[in-house]
């Protein structure tokens, strides 16, 4: 039986800083990602018989996403399924931008600082796939294999989540450069 | 290859996800299309700043150590317990159905000792309650999330429950008898919510579960052919006390209600508390 914690604490909890990266971005605050994340570690262990894959990183992140999608199904659910507005849709993605003037630059440490929160207003199902692909470097494979999604469907969520960054950064970086 | 087409499949490109052949059609058609080619320039931009900005956020160091503690915990069930708590393991919740709610008392009533006697608790039920009452109080200091509402007030206490239960909660406050009011919490104890009314004894905390009588977590109580005591009505049950892992518990049943405290206080000040609150109603 001790084995079973010391193999656990071997294979998985060298991945909790990815799974805490993942809830606190899923969440968006420190009290309910430490709270999911203990719910995952408790879960992630007692599932942990049950795991016999290679890849102990993706196996706790599902379990991460898991516990974080049931948290918000239960308390903030409002949170769930919501579609970007369509209208954004239309804009065109390219800012224009193309030599690297001073006001370029300027305009693109602005784009940075605005990047944390445009990924943060993203829905979350899209701001999930975001975060996997973009931080934690998953394949669409095994983006898909851990949301159960299928491929096409982890492409165009990271698709259009690409697309609302470019229009959502681009437009406050020129709201900034211009107030 | 066209734009519609190629615009479809950049992301794909940019992620090094399309195969060989794809990748050389998209390669080709970015190479004569400079609206493509800009496109592919910006989502590379944003993928680098990604990469590059995005905050990554680390875990405290003392939610690290705090999830070593719950994983030791989870793996210190001894043979008392196996025989006498129910299969944990096999009464999980499959991976789809599982709900939240459930996890946390389950999870920690799968460890708990059996410590007390089985005489007063030989049945599964009854020790799961037991389990999952100690576990909810566990888990309220190590999560520290004591309180939802933290007041000293029990006309600021009991309102707060309003809306989130269906049941009234009494709450009175015993900072007189040296038992202040800290707050009030929701909790969940097996799958049902619960009123938890937190209390401060120097440095200890009594947390007070109370849910009505007639849901599926108190129903070991009734009906187990223990003739009833006390007169006052016919399920009502006097105090009785188990301990868990260290904390002193207390359950009894009165006027409808089932009530439950937990503490780490010795047994003789924790049923001091109990009288009071038993003899108040």
């Amino acid at each position: 039986m001790p084995d079973r914690v010391a193999s656990f604490e071997q294979l998985v909890l060298p991945h909790m800083p990815a799974g805490y990266n993942l809830a606190r971005w899923l969440l968006r605050n420190d009290h309910d990602a430490e709270d999911v994340m203990q719910e995952a570690i408790v879960r992630a262990f007692r599932f942990f018989d049950g795991f016999s894959g290679t890849n102990p990183r993706a196996w706790l992140l599902s379990v991460v996403r898991n516990s974080a999608y049931t948290f918000l199904h239960q308390n903030r659910a409002r949170e769930l399924g919501t579609e970007f507005d369509e209208a954004l849709h239309t804009e065109p993605a390219s800012n224009g931008l193309t030599s690297e003037t001073p006001e370029v630059l300027l305009l693109r440490s602005a784009q940075q600082r605005f990047l944390n929160e445009a990924v943060e207003a993203l829905p979350v199902e899209f701001r999930d796939v975001f975060v996997l692909r973009e931080m934690e470097g998953l394949s669409y494979k095994e983006i898909a294999e851990l949301a159960r999604i299928p491929i096409g469907t982890v492409m165009s969520r990271l698709s259009r989540a690409r697309r609302q960054l470019q229009i959502t950064v681009a437009r406050r970086g020129q709201a900034g450069s211009t107030s | 290859m066209i734009c519609q087409e190629t615009q479809r499949l950049l992301d794909a490109y940019v992620d090094n996800e399309l195969d060989l052949r794809g990748a050389l059609e998209v390669e080709e058609h970015l190479a004569r299309c400079p609206a493509c080619g800009a496109e592919e320039k910006n989502l590379r931009e944003l993928q680098a700043s990604a990469r590059a900005n995005l905050t990554r956020y680390r875990m405290p160091p003392q939610l690290e150590a705090r999830l070593r503690t719950v994983l030791h915990a989870e793996e210190a069930p001894t043979p008392a317990a196996s025989a006498s708590a129910p299969p944990a393991r096999a009464a999980l919740p499959t991976r789809h159905d599982w709900r939240w709610a459930a996890l946390a008392p389950a999870a920690a009533a799968a460890v708990l000792l059996v410590v007390a006697g089985p005489r007063l608790w030989p049945r599964p039920s009854e020790a799961s309650v037991a389990d999952a009452v100690v576990a909810a109080h566990v888990r309220s200091l190590l999560a520290n999330h004591l309180t939802d509402v933290a007041s000293s007030d029990q006309h600021t206490v009991k309102p707060w429950f309003q809306g989130k239960l269906d049941y009234s909660v009494s709450v009175t406050d015993w900072a007189a008898e040296g038992f202040p009011l800290a707050g009030g919490r929701l909790d969940y104890v097996e799958n049902t919510p619960a009123a938890a009314l937190v209390y401060k004894r120097a440095q200890h905390v009594v947390n007070l579960f109370v849910w009505p009588s007639k849901r599926a977590g108190g129903a070991g109580f009734a009906g187990d052919g223990r003739s009833p005591q006390g007169g006052a009505s016919s399920n009502d049950e006097p105090p009785q006390r188990v301990s868990r892992r260290g904390y002193n518990a207390f359950c009894w049943a009165k006027d409808g209600m089932h009530y439950w405290a937990v503490s780490d206080l010795n047994e003789a000040e924790l049923q001091k508390f109990v009288e009071l609150v038993r003899d108040h109603r």
